[in-house]
C-alpha cells in the first residue's frame, strides 16, 4: 500500500508527544498505519467509530475526565461532524484536536473524494477553526504540538490537514 | 386504563442514587426536571449536538473506569445517533447506565411522533446492537428495580422507559450552558485528583528556569557551610587548648 508507514509514524509520534491519550477513529485509507499504531500501543485507548459525529462527544467525555484525546477522520467525516462540532464543541468550548485526511484535493484520482476535497478548507474557515497543513515530515511533530496546545489554551476546535505528499508514496 | 409513567417521578426515585455518579443528560424536559429536583456539580446537561449524550458518557467511562457514569438520554436524541449504540457495545463500559425516556415524541418541538410511536423498539435495537442488558419498563417500580438492578450490576445497561409525552411549560433554566460545563469538569477533577491537563494550568511559583538556577546554587551553598563549621570547630580547639595551657 502506497501509504507511507515511515510518515504516519511520525506523525503517531507526534501525538504521543504531546500527550494523547485516547484517539477515536474511523478507518480510512490514509489513516490505516495511524489506527494500526494505535491499536498496537497498550498506552493509547482508541475507539472505533461507526460514525466521525460520535467521536466530539467522546473526546468531550475525555476532556472532562482530563483526558487529551485526537479525532482521526477522513475530511468526509469532519463534513459528517458539523453539528456535533459547532453546537457541542464551539458551544460549550471543548478543545479538539481533529487529524483531517486531507483528501479530494490536488493530485486525487478517485473522482468521488474531489467535492468533498473542495469544501473542506472553506469549511474550516467558516466555522473559524484554524489548521495547519502536515506536509513535511521535518515539521509534522512542530505542527501538531502547536495545535495541540492551542486547542488545549483556547478550549476550541483546531485541525491539522494531513496531506497527499506526507501520506501518499507513488 | 392505567395512567402512564411520568419522567419526573422517574427522575425523583433516582435523584438520590444520582449523587455518586457522573451524569449526562441529553435537552429538553430532563435538564429542566433534573434541576428542579436539584442541581449538582456532577450532572452535566447537554442542551444541543442531539445523539452525542450517550458518546459523552462512553468517553467518561472509557477514560474514568472507576467512576459510575449514568447516562439520561431520550428516544428523539438515540434516534439520531443509533450507530452510537453498537461503538457502546463495542467497548461495553462496565461501569455506564444508559436510560432513555421513550415518550414517542419529539415533545419541545410540537410534539411529533417519532419512530417509536410508530412501533420502533429501542431496547430491541441496543439488544441487536450488542447492548449486554436491555430491558423496557413501563411503571415506576419497574424501572426503579431495573435501575437499582444496572446500578449494582457491573455490565452495560440500557434501561428503555416508556413515559407520558409531558414536561415543563418552559425549558430555559438558571443555569448557564458554560458554568455547567466549568463546574463539571472540576467536580471530576476534584474526585479523581488527575493532573491539570488544559482548562486552568496553575503555575508554580518560580519559573522551572529560575527553579533551575536556584538548584545550581547548591553546592555552593553546601560549601560554605562546610567551611564555616571547619572554621568554629578549629577556634573552639584553640580555646579549649588555650584555656588548658592557661591551668598547667
Amino acid at each position: 500500500m502506497p501509504v507511507s508507514l515511515a510518515n504516519s509514524q511520525i506523525v503517531y509520534e507526534a501525538l504521543k508527544k504531546c500527550g494523547i491519550g485516547l484517539v477515536s477513529a474511523l478507518p480510512e485509507t490514509w489513516l490505516v498505519h495511524l489506527i494500526r499504531m494505535a491499536e498496537d500501543d497498550p498506552e493509547m485507548i482508541l475507539v472505533r467509530l461507526a460514525k466521525e459525529e460520535e467521536a466530539v462527544g467522546i473526546s468531550a467525555g475525555a476532556h472532562f475526565a482530563g483526558t487529551k484525546s485526537a479525532m482521526l477522520m477522513q475530511n468526509h467525516g469532519f463534513l459528517a461532524s458539523i453539528n456535533g462540532i459547532v453546537s457541542f464543541a464551539q458551544l460549550y468550548r471543548i478543545p479538539l484536536l481533529m487529524v483531517i485526511s486531507y483528501r479530494g484535493h490536488f493530485g486525487e484520482r478517485d473522482p468521488w473524494q474531489t467535492q468533498g476535497g473542495a469544501a473542506t478548507e472553506p469549511l474550516l474557515r467558516a466555522l473559524g477553526i484554524p489548521y495547519a497543513f502536515l506536509d513535511d515530515p521535518k515539521t509534522v511533530e512542530k505542527r501538531i504540538a502547536a495545535a495541540q496546545t492551542w486547542a488545549a489554551s483556547s478550549l476550541h476546535p483546531a485541525a491539522v490537514l494531513l496531506t497527499r505528499e506526507l501520506m501518499w508514496e507513488e | 386504563m392505567e395512567p402512564m409513567m411520568q419522567r419526573i417521578e422517574c427522575l425523583r426515585a433516582i435523584h438520590p442514587r444520582l449523587q455518586d455518579c457522573l451524569v449526562v443528560t441529553i435537552m429538553g424536559a430532563v435538564p429542566t426536571e433534573l434541576q428542579s429536583l436539584g442541581h449538582r456539580s456532577n450532572f452535566f446537561y447537554l442542551q444541543h449536538a442531539m445523539g452525542l449524550a450517550s458518546s459523552t458518557g462512553l468517553g467518561l467511562a472509557l477514560c474514568l473506569p472507576e467512576q459510575r457514569i449514568v447516562v439520561i438520554d431520550g428516544d428523539g436524541s438515540i434516534l439520531m445517533n443509533l450507530g452510537g449504540f453498537t461503538t457502546l457495545a463495542r467497548y461495553r463500559p462496565m461501569n455506564l447506565v444508559h436510560v432513555i425516556f421513550d415518550n414517542e415524541s419529539l415533545l419541545s418541538v410540537g410534539g411529533f411522533p417519532t419512530a417509536t410511536a410508530t412501533g420502533s423498539d429501542l431496547a430491541a435495537i441496543a439488544q441487536a446492537a450488542g447492548i449486554p442488558k436491555a430491558k423496557t419498563v413501563r411503571t415506576l417500580q419497574e424501572f426503579e428495580q431495573a435501575f437499582a438492578e444496572a446500578m449494582a450490576g457491573n455490565e452495560l445497561t440500557c434501561i428503555v422507559a416508556k413515559v407520558e409525552a409531558t414536561g415543563p411549560k418552559s425549558y430555559i433554566t438558571e443555569l448557564s450552558l458554560l458554568e455547567n460545563r466549568f463546574q463539571f469538569r472540576r467536580h471530576i477533577e476534584k474526585i479523581t485528583n488527575k493532573s491539570k491537563p488544559s482548562d486552568l494550568t496553575l503555575r508554580p511559583l518560580l519559573s522551572p528556569r529560575l527553579s533551575g538556577e536556584l538548584l545550581t546554587l547548591v553546592p555552593f551553598v553546601f560549601l560554605r557551610v562546610t567551611l564555616w563549621l571547619i572554621f568554629v570547630l578549629a577556634v573552639k580547639q584553640a580555646f579549649v587548648r588555650w584555656t588548658r595551657w592557661q591551668v598547667f
